[in-house]
């Protein structure tokens, strides 16, 4: 088989000339557990060169130059679409427009369309089949169109009867459809949960999902690095989702806009793709578009004999060229952080935005804490919303009902963690619901196989099919008005798990621990109640 | 796309940071399958007090009178205020929609999440990033009781205050020009039909297996 010539990778147009002036602007600011430091000025050693002789590149570069069709001289840029995600809710008003304008996808086999967002996860409702089964009709028809589309246009579907149907981020991986070195976009801002193979994959809206369609191209313009390194080994008990809200508390769910992330460190290293899927997917609460963590043995491995993967020759191309997807060693990033992972404990939201988090030891904050006047608006909105007091310690906080599932914690290691916990134990009296929803049929399946359905049911909850479901409660799974909800998922905004809900984001392992105790409660606590 | 010049407009302020766009448009409304009517739920779980009911789509909702959107003195306001990281969360591009087909052309905020930034520029609306000093001011202005109108021309790239002062800013030169012309990217994209091709052919050569067939 030939090698790969690095050179022959398409190289950005214009490379040389466009490469200076990033060069005059490049430093880096080194963040080490929040404190700023000041900015580190990287020595210019030729503006002019090609920056490959200069210093070396982040991932991220080497997925923005491998892609880069053209750049024009105000900074906007087009990038090659490898991969397009498609799923209902984002996508027929694309559809419509390519009608209008007489146009017809470029590349057919670069997407991969699924229903998840409005599903039913009730498993009656499912087991009617198809989409005669789908009670809600304004649902059925959004359902209908996407497959409506997908014919008339030719696009490959998972079909919602088919087992392989689920969160259009747990299918892509599980299916191969998620490759190392790809772009991969979706009407979806947790897109960034693909980035956990080393690529690069990010949220679009509607516009672009037609846009994409037409040209395979996105007009963008390149963000900046940051690089979060998670040191150090992380406590019994803490999974990549408390690493994720621990990072987002620190940063803000601002913290790192117009960023691409890259996650890296021995803490990152030493998780499953499973759980770097987790921690990109929470990419974008930080406000990145695009999370990413480079190609390892892990990831080598996890893709290996997926359906869509490249076998024999081409399997063997593909990896020499995915094993180069790491940051150079020396590549600089324009900010940094670092964090001791090992310090990090289990983390719960308090308020309505991911970064009002604190760890299961903690306390809701009060009014003096807080150093503006917006943040002090902020905490208060917050905590009328949540029904919480300040100073309150979060052990304190009872629950009405537990959601475990979605793109972030839908995966099956998610459920085995959330079934560990549960196995031997009741659903907590004060707690009135426990959803637990696979990420996929084939989470399902694998699930059932292992006896996780049996945990989940013994212990009073409902083992439910596939979908997005309480995430962001587009169909009947919905948290109640005033009702305190222990979430797996992403979002803790107003309304989000439904009008008036009150949402608590958390890890698998503590979604289960509160569903059994009926309050927020350390995993590892539980053995002592 | 509807071109965005010269824009004069009344505010109105939403003294709220990190509006999320689940706020903007909550998730019911996401079951549409069309670009439009999705004006009367803008901000819909601030606007109304009772929740909306899908089984009476069409039914006389009851205003919250203490949302700034409801107030008599704000009726016809074109330019939204707000604080940081307006538009953050979810990419649905129906938040944009609902802001200009409610009848807002510019919002106002000292910073904007990623994607909705980018969706806003799709559809004609501005995201106007000033500083915290000047957003202050704004609010602090609408606060005192005075309805605050602003001119903003995009092509000076500068608005003019009530007060005559005029504040400099600055859009992306993609995007300003987009908006200037009211341009349409796939349009402009398809201009670019031999580089895509020739970057194809390149990009199938080293990476093949990214050109496999999809077979489900
Ligand atoms: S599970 Fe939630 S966050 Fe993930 S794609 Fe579905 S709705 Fe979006």
């Amino acid at each position: 088989m030939a090698g790969i010539d690095p050179q022959s990778y398409p190289q950005p147009v214009e490379w040389t000339q466009k490469s200076g002036s990033m060069l005059n602007s490049r430093s880096a600011t080194l963040l080490v557990a929040g404190k700023s430091t000041m900015p580190v000025a990287v020595p210019i050693i030729a503006v002019g060169l090609s920056r490959e002789f200069v210093m070396g590149r982040t991932l991220y570069d080497k997925l923005w130059d491998a892609h880069l069709v053209d750049q024009q001289d105000d900074g906007s840029a087009l990038i090659y679409i490898d991969r397009h995600l498609i799923h209902e809710v984002t996508s027929p008003q694309a559809f419509e427009g390519l009608r209008l304008a007489g146009r017809s996808p470029r590349r057919l086999n670069a997407n991969v369309a699924v229903p998840d967002h409005n599903v039913s996860t009730d498993p009656k409702e499912r087991a009617l089949g198809g989409y005669a089964g789908v009670a809600d009709a304004t649902s059925r028809i959004q359902l209908e169109t996407l497959n409506g589309n997908c014919n008339d246009f030719n696009i490959p579907l998972i079909d919602l009867a088919d087992q392989r149907q689920g969160i259009v981020h747990v299918m892509g991986p599980e299916q191969g459809a998620t490759l190392p070195g790809m772009t991969i976009v979706c009407g979806d801002s947790h897109t960034s949960t693909h980035g956990a193979f080393g690529a690069l994959a990010h949220g679009i809206g509607t516009s672009e999902v037609e846009h994409v369609l037409a040209t395979q191209c996105l007009l963008t313009k390149k963000m900046d690095n940051f690089r979060v390194v998670l040191e150090g080994e992380a406590q019994s008990g803490v999974s990549a989702k408390d690493l994720a809200l621990a990072v987002i508390g620190k940063i803000g769910t601002a913290g790192a806009t117009g960023c691409a992330l890259e996650f890296a460190g021995s803490a990152v290293r030493s998780l499953s793709m499973e759980g770097r899927m987790t921690l990109c997917n929470m990419a974008i609460e930080a406000g990145a578009r695009a999370g990413m963590v480079a190609v390892d043995r892990v990831t080598l491995d996890y893709v290996k004999s997926r359906p869509m993967a490249p076998i024999g020759e081409q399997w063997e191309m593909a990896e020499e060229y995915w094993r180069t997807l790491h940051s150079d060693a020396d590549a600089v990033f324009d900010r940094e952080l670092i964090m001791d992972a090992s310090a990090i404990e289990p983390q719960v939201t308090w308020g309505t935005s991911p970064e009002m988090v604190t760890s299961i030891e903690g306390t809701v904050p009060t009014i003096e804490e807080m150093c503006d006047e917006t943040g002090k608006k902020s905490l208060e909105r917050a905590l009328g919303y949540m029904g919480l007091e300040q100073g309150m310690k979060l052990t304190d906080i009872s629950v009405d009902m537990v959601f475990i599932g979605s793109c972030t914690n839908g995966r099956i290691e998610d459920m085995r963690a959330a079934a560990a916990v549960i196995r031997g134990h009741q659903k907590a009296d004060n707690v009135e619901r426990v959803l637990v929803v696979p990420g996929s049929g084939l989470v399902k399946a694998q699930a059932e196989a292992e006896g996780l359905d049996k945990v989940f049911k013994n212990a009073g909850m409902e083992w439910r099919a596939p979908g997005c479901s309480m995430c962001l409660a587009m169909n009947a799974d919905k948290v109640e008005s005033g009702k305190r909800c222990a979430s797996t998922s992403n979002r803790n905004f107003e309304g989000r798990q439904g009008f008036g809900g009150r949402t608590h984001l958390v890890s698998p392992a503590m979604a289960a621990a509160a569903a059994v105790t009926g309050r927020f409660t350390h995993p590892a606590h539980l053995e002592t109640l | 796309m509807e071109a965005f010049r010269v824009h004069s407009g009344l505010v109105v302020p939403l003294d709220r940071a990190n509006v999320d766009t689940d706020l903007i448009i909550p998730k019911q409304f996401l079951k549409s399958i069309k670009r439009t009517g999705f004006g009367p739920n803008l901000f819909d779980e601030l606007r109304y007090l009772d929740p909306f009911d899908q089984a009476a789509p069409s039914a006389v909702r009851q205003p919250n009178p203490e949302f700034s959107l409801n107030a008599p003195k704000y009726a016809g306001a074109s330019i939204l205020l707000s604080r940081e990281n307006f538009g953050c969360g979810s990419s649905r591009e129906h938040a944009v929609w609902a802001l200009v087909q409610f009848g807002i052309r510019c919002v106002i905020a000292p910073s904007f999440a990623d994607i909705f930034k980018n969706n806003a520029f799709k559809s004609g609306l501005l995201p106007l990033e000033l500083d915290e000093a000047v957003v202050d001011s704004l609010f602090q202005q609408s606060a005192d009781g005075d309805v605050v109108n602003l001119t903003i021309d995009l092509t000076s790239q500068q608005v003019t205050l009530p007060d005559g002062a005029q504040v400099n800013f600055t859009v992306d030169p993609f995007r300003r020009n987009c908006l200037l012309e009211g341009l349409d990217d796939i349009g402009i994209t398809l201009q670019r039909e031999d580089a895509i091709t020739a970057f194809e052919q390149s990009h199938q050569r080293t990476q093949p297996w990214l050109f496999n067939e999809v077979n489900l």
